[in-house]
Parts: structure tokens; C-alpha cells; sequence
């Protein structure tokens, strides 16, 4: 027992420091609102010294409950890293916003917990806790500026597509453990090359796949991402695009490999077909978006895309490269809604791109931070966007899925399009509009840089978290 | 004999399945679309007891209870938004719901 509490170490500290955190703005009121910041910083780094202490350990708790492996450990240690940038970009915005920090910092720890919960299991009842854990808190979060009707009406657009697609998610896994008896994904491997093709245990993939989509954002489930991402306070949208789909796009990684592998190939087709619609339909009606925020949510649709082209060709021993991708992904996210929130301001002006027009005379610091992530995003070498597709695309090639990489990077040619236009109207084109004074406080340049730095350090030296991951995908044999 | 009873009980919870997603898909009012995902949740939960059945294995029964503890969460979380939204737009009509779109 005193082992299995040995190894559940991150998420005890994490969530007690969450509980401790509710009690401080229960007595302390509004005059802890910089403390809780803090707080949520103090308990992120030492869940994060408990993975790093724990990140060689291989084992299982709680009569096979919980499962602690390289994959978790380096997935857990990118979420919680995840969880520091958005406080730190959080202290100053949420004065700004007059937000409640006695809600929001909590939320976003147990939200983590959340994701660090269904990352290190192959249970179906601990991944789906977590799941749950993680998206009631954001549903929250979402909603957390109540006297927004935006932000009232994304939380309620989140919450009930979110339920309605857990809803899948839990008949999927009723279905496969009817069909199986057991919730352990790691069964269904054997029972699926034990000839077990049942229509039901199929339905059962079926729907955890349909479940996954919701929460990854892959068309056709991908409705309320736009409307979501825009609504909800920018904080959270860049939680939500770096947290929440790393830690779902894992975990249906890991169910798939660990259990559906033989399926992958039979659909194949399916998935393929996604992939393709995801990209295409995100990146076409990104052109047309007048709204950063909402632009910036179908890039990320378009970029669970990207990632689907190296999911679909089922290759274990390639499926570095998701990992790989999601590191960029997540720091370029994080660094361009950090700019997004210096540049608006309370109420939430500031967020058509017409407002980016002349930055660089004005903000030139800023304008160039920006343009870096956008690069990123675009896949411009040597930053870490550009590494992240080469894999990507390179593991499709490698499994003979060339179409797909060809249409892939067709669609990041059309992507460059509206990323480059922000920085074209940055650079190139004169104010249209006046957009007040910017908070140019340190917290945010803080954030930007460490993203810019890994962003640089991942894209120039790939080979350190190439190896890490490839020693986290082989879990997967 | 065990067998067929299950298949009865599967089939019994995809219908119910079924209902809740239309209802989810057609139904307008927010509180009415909740109750269709319960209907969901619950179809599960139906599925996992029958299963426990014949699987003679207890986790189903398990899941069941930790279903119903999330979708009490999720009611606790959903009604509240309900209200913040009704205090704001006087409506919880899901048509309603346009500030954002594009």
C-alpha cells in the first residue's frame, strides 16, 4: 500500500494542494488573489519533482488501476509544465479580468489532475474518471467571466457537447466490457487476436473513438471547438488547446495501441478519411476568420489533423512523432494566445485581426514574439513547428501512406496563408484602429520567452526529445 | 438461457441509447437536452449491469457507481450553468445560443 501511495506521489501533492487552495480563498477572501497564483505555481513544480524523481519507475498501483510508465511520466511532466506557463500567464489577467481566483486556480489544478489521471492508467475507469475530472473543471473555467455572455454561453456549448460525447465514450466502454469482460485495454489486445471481431466489441471501438473525437476536435465532432475556444477566457482557450487535447490525443493513443491495433488497419479507410476532412475543412475555414481566437481554433483543429496522419498509419514504432508533435504544439499554442491576451484587453476588445494592423511601429517586442509562434504554427524552420510536421509527415511516407502526407502538406501550404496575413498586417499594414495601452507586464513576456526558448531548443536539437519519446512510445510493445 | 437475457438487456439499452441522442439532437431546451444525456448515461449503465451478468466479473457493477457519481457532478456543474445563463439571456433555449458562431 505504502508503494502504490509512493507512486501516485504527483497527483496527491497536486490535489491537495487544489483543496488547500479552496480553503485559502475561503478565509482569506479576495486579498489572496497574487498568493493563489503562487500557490498553484509552488504545487505544479512539486508534482513536477515527484514525476521527474518517479520518471524511471515502471509499475502498477492499486491492483492495476493506475500504471506508471515512461509515457506517463513524460506526458505528465509536458501537462504540468503546461499548467505553470498558463499560471504564470494567468496572475496578471486575472486582475485584469477580475476574475475569482479562489475558483480558478483550483480549477485548473484539478483540471490537471484530471489529465495526469487518465494519461497513467490502462483502465477504462481510472481514463474515464479522469476524463471526467479534467472536463467538468474546464466546463467551469469556460464559464468562469459570469457576467460575460460569451464566456456563459461557450461554458454551456462545452458542457453540453462534452456530456453528450462522455456519454459515447461511457456506452463504448460498457459495450467492450460486455464483450470482453474486463476493463483492462490491455485484454482487448487478446481478445481481439484471440478472434474475438464481435459486432459489439466493434461498436464499443466504435464509439470510444467517437467519444475521443469530441474531445480532441477532429470534423466532424469538431462543432463546438470554434465557438468554445472564442468564448471562453483566453487563459483557458490556450489550457484548453495545450492541455486538454495533449492529454485526450494521449490517451486515445494509448487505448488504440495498446488494444486496437489490429482494428487500426481494418479501418483504416475511416480514419484516413478524417484525417483528410479535419485538415482540409480546418484550414479552409480558417482563412475566412475574422477573430484571432477563432482562427486560432480551427488551426488547432487542423492540427489534431496533422496528428491524425501519423495515428492512422498504426505504426507502434513511429508514434514518437505524435509525441513529438504535441510537445511543439502545445508551446507554439501556449506562446500565441499569451500575445492574444497582452493584446486585449478587459472585455475582451482587441481580437479581430484588423486590431494586429501596424503592431510592429507600436509594440515591436511583441509583434515579433507573435510572428515567431505564427512561424511556428506555419512549420517555418528551425523552430519546432517545422520539426514536429517533418515527423510527422515522414512517418506517414515511411508507412506508405504517401497521399496522405502529400495532401498534409498540401494543407499546411494553405495553412501559411492566414498565419502569414497576421503578420503581414503586423508588419505591413498602417493602423486601422486605435487599440489603447497594452499590460506589458513581465508575467506574459515570461511566458512567451520560455515557449520561444523550447520552441528553439526543440526545433534545433530534436534529437533529445526524439529519443525521450521513442523511449515513451515503447510502452507500446 | 443467460446469453439470450443479455442480448435482450443490450438491445433494451441501445434503445434507450438512442432515444437520448435523438432527444440530444432534436429537443431545444437546455434542461430537456441534459435530461436526453442522462437517458445516455443511464443506457450505459444498464449495459454494464447486464454484462456484469454474464462476465461474472464485479467492475461493471463498480463502473455503474462511478457513472452515477460523475453525472451528478456533471448535474451539479450543468444546472449551475444553466442558471448563469438564464440570469444573463432570460433563456436556456440551445437556439438561442448565436452570440458566437461564424
Amino acid at each position: 500500500m505504502m508503494d502504490d501511495l509512493s507512486l501516485v506521489m504527483p497527483e496527491v501533492v497536486l490535489c491537495g494542494f487544489g483543496l488547500l487552495l479552496l480553503l485559502i480563498e475561503a478565509f482569506l477572501g479576495e486579498k489572496s488573489k497574487s498568493l493563489l497564483g503562487i500557490l498553484t505555481l509552488i504545487a505544479a513544480s512539486s508534482a513536477l519533482f515527484f514525476v521527474l524523481r518517479l520518471s524511471r519507475l515502471n509499475g502498477e498501483a492499486f491492483f492495476g488501476l493506475y500504471s506508471l510508465d515512461p509515457l506517463a511520466s513524460l506526458i505528465k511532466g509536458l501537462i504540468l509544465v503546461i499548467l505553470v506557463l498558463i499560471t504564470v500567464a494567468s496572475i496578471r489577467y486575472v486582475e485584469r479580468e477580475n476574475a475569482i481566483a479562489g475558483e480558478y486556480y483550483p480549477l485548473l489544478i484539478f483540471s490537471t489532475l484530471g489529465m495526469m489521471i487518465m494519461v497513467s492508467t490502462t483502465n477504462l475507469l481510472t481514463i474515464f474518471i479522469g476524463v471526467e475530472l479534467m472536463s467538468i473543471s474546464v466546463y467551469v473555467l469556460c464559464g468562469m467571466f459570469r457576467e460575460n455572455v460569451r464566456s456563459a454561453e461557450a461554458s454551456l456549448k462545452y458542457f453540453l457537447l462534452g456530456a453528450f460525447a462522455s456519454a459515447f465514450l461511457v456506452y463504448g466502454i460498457s459495450l467492450l466490457y460486455g464483450s470482453t469482460g474486463s476493463l483492462d485495454i490491455r485484454a482487448y489486445s487478446e481478445a481481439i487476436s484471440a478472434g474475438n471481431y464481435s459486432s459489439v466489441l466493434m461498436l464499443g471501438v466504435a464509439l470510444i473513438t467517437v467519444g475521443f473525437a469530441f474531445k480532441i476536435a477532429l470534423v466532424p465532432f469538431h462543432m463546438w471547438t470554434p465557438d468554445v475556444y472564442e468564448g471562453a477566457p483566453t487563459s483557458v482557450t490556450a489550457f484548453m488547446a495545450a492541455g486538454v487535447k495533449t492529454a485526450a490525443f494521449v490517451t486515445f493513443l494509448r487505448i488504440f495501441y495498446t488494444a486496437f491495433l489490429p482494428v487500426i488497419k481494418d479501418w483504416g479507410g475511416v480514419l484516413w478519411l478524417i484525417a483528410v476532412i479535419t485538415m482540409s475543412y480546418a484550414n479552409l475555414t480558417a482563412l475566412v476568420q475574422e477573430n484571432i481566437k477563432r482562427m486560432l481554433a480551427y488551426s488547432s483543429i487542423a492540427h489534431a489533423g496533422y496528428i491524425l496522419v501519423a495515428f492512422v498509419t498504426g505504426e507502434r514504432s513511429l508514434s514518437s512523432s505524435i509525441i513529438y508533435y504535441l510537445f511543439a504544439y502545445a508551446f507554439m499554442n501556449i506562446g500565441a494566445f499569451t500575445c492574444v491576451m497582452l493584446m486585449e484587453r478587459k472585455g475582451e476588445e482587441n481580437l479581430d485581426i484588423d486590431s494586429y494592423a501596424g503592431l510592429s511601429g507600436k509594440h515591436p517586442l511583441l509583434s515579433l514574439c507573435l510572428s515567431i509562434f505564427l512561424l511556428s504554427l506555419t512549420g517555418v524552420p528551425p523552430l519546432a513547428g517545422f520539426m514536429a510536421k517533418f515527423y510527422v509527415f515522414s512517418t506517414a511516407i515511411k508507412a506508405g501512406y504517401v497521399w496522405l502526407a502529400i495532401i498534409g502538406v498540401l494543407n499546411s501550404v494553405v495553412a501559411a496563408y492566414y498565419y502569414l496575413r497576421v503578420i503581414m498586417y503586423m508588419y505591413f499594414k498602417e493602423p486601422v484602429k486605435e487599440i489603447g495601452e497594452i499590460d506589458l507586464s513581465s508575467p506574459y513576456f515570461l511566458v512567451v520567452f520560455i515557449c520561444i526558448f523550447f520552441l528553439l531548443y526543440l526545433g534545433i536539437f530534436p534529437r533529445d526529445l526524439t529519443l525521450l519519446a521513442e523511449g515513451a512510445v515503447s510502452v507500446f510493445f | 438461457m443467460v446469453e439470450h437475457s443479455y442480448n435482450l438487456y443490450l438491445l433494451l439499452s441501445a434503445i434507450l441509447f438512442t432515444i437520448g441522442a435523438i432527444g440530444v439532437i432534436t429537443r431545444r431546451n437546455g434542461i430537456i437536452v441534459f435530461m436526453c444525456i442522462e437517458l445516455m448515461l443511464n443506457a450505459a449503465n444498464l449495459a454494464f449491469i447486464s454484462a456484469t451478468g454474464i462476465q461474472k466479473a464485479l467492475e461493471g457493477m463498480i463502473f455503474v457507481f462511478f457513472v452515477m457519481t460523475v453525472a451528478a457532478a456533471e448535474a451539479a456543474v450543468g444546472l449551475a450553468i444553466f442558471v448563469m445563463i438564464f440570469r444573463l439571456k432570460g433563456t436556456i433555449s440551445v437556439d438561442e445560443m448565436n452570440l458566437l458562431k461564424g
